[in-house]
């Protein structure tokens, strides 16, 4: 037996590559949000087209989906091909968060007022949504960001599953792919959905 | 007389040129100023920030970063000094927003005790072996330096050769 304790450092050793290798392969981008099983922050946006505007609590008792986005943003690029595809497909609705499209960039010839900043968003986001296809079965605007806070958004595209009591059920940073939509997102939905 | 003049116009001309490096360094030091309103709000933004983490450069402070993010939680920060938030408030309301990452220093609660107390734990359970195993040499019988017969026949025969 004790021929052979020279192994231990060596298991020690072992322990330690597997737990750094364990490290290595998480996302450190990926930070579990303290959101998930709480009820949805409100709010009450203005809307891509008319004159109303949208509250979490319109969409009590529908199992739907909070898709952030911008027109600046290059990775929603990549997504949104696909969340056309899977609207289109499963008829889940996805509400689009428009998340701070005016940018510094945009007021560098004189501050905008918030009229002037959301007629400029909708028009840039009616271009774009015409380009890439439209997903959105309404679409809001958050353009200081404010409601972005409250959902605890750091890195757009970010997307949201809201249950019909509105708690939040799962989150995901970054662009949305194809086998997250079919492996993770649309169980989960179908789980959720009463059954009738 | 002439050399005198030309002396005090030298003289002239440099203090002038002092003059306006002056003017343009003190031009300069207005305009770096804070833009903040109010200086206590802003010393306490920097204190509370400096412990919180910048999400979207993660190795930046929220006090340090110039992400548009960052901007914007200031922004925010700002808002719940004026209100009268706590510290600790304002610190609980990022946290239920981004999660206990937002923090430099973690809460110390069961989920962390590992990440707090296991440093201590693995050094005091290193010294603990180290004793054992100083303790356990020591038992051991002194290792004989003397040679028996045999040996010194071998080393005679190793000498001579």
């Amino acid at each position: 037996m004790s021929r052979k304790k020279f192994l231990i450092p060596l298991f020690l050793f072992l322990g330690l590559v597997i737990f750094l290798a364990l490290g290595l392969r998480k996302d450190p981008r990926e930070i579990p949000s303290p959101l998930i099983d709480k009820a949805a922050p409100a709010f009450e946006l203005p809307t891509l087209r008319g004159a109303e505007r949208f509250s979490p609590k319109d969409f009590a008792g529908k199992v739907w989906m909070f898709n952030v986005w911008a027109t600046w943003c290059v990775a929603c690029r990549d997504e949104h091909p696909i969340l056309v595809a899977f609207a289109q497909r499963t008829g889940v609705p996805i509400v689009g968060l428009s998340y701070k499209e005016i940018q510094a960039q945009d007021e560098e010839k004189g501050p905008l007022t918030f009229e002037e900043k959301l007629s400029l968003a909708r028009k840039r986001s009616e271009v774009w949504l015409k380009r890439h296809g439209d997903p959105y079965q309404l679409s809001v605007f958050d353009l200081d960001g404010r409601v972005g806070i409250d959902y605890g958004v750091y890195g757009v595209p970010e997307t949201y599953v809201i249950d019909a009591k509105g708690v939040i059920r799962y989150k995901h940073v970054g662009a949305m792919t194809a086998e997250l939509l079919a492996n993770e997102v649309m169980p989960l939905i179908q789980s959720l959905t009463p059954t009738s | 007389m002439n050399w005198f003049r030309w002396r005090d116009a030298w003289f002239f001309q440099s203090m002038v040129l002092v003059l306006l490096l002056l003017s343009s360094a003190l031009a300069w030091s207005l305009e770096a100023q804070p833009l903040a309103e109010d200086p206590v709000v802003e010393a306490r933004l920097v204190d509370i920030a400096q412990e919180l983490r910048c999400l979207v450069c993660q190795n930046e402070s929220l006090a340090s970063s110039r992400a548009e993010l960052a901007e914007d939680l200031r922004r925010e920060v700002r808002g719940l000094i004026r209100k009268g938030n706590t510290d600790q408030e304002i610190k609980d309301f990022l946290v239920s927003r981004y999660g206990d990452f937002v923090l430099y220093r973690p809460q110390v609660k069961p989920l962390t005790w590992g990440l707090w107390f296991g440093p201590a734990i693995a050094l005091l359970g290193g010294l603990w072996f180290l004793m054992g195993h100083i303790k356990q040499r020591a038992k051991l019988a002194p290792v004989s330096t003397h040679l028996s017969a045999q040996e010194q026949e071998r080393l005679k025969k190793i000498l001579k050769d």
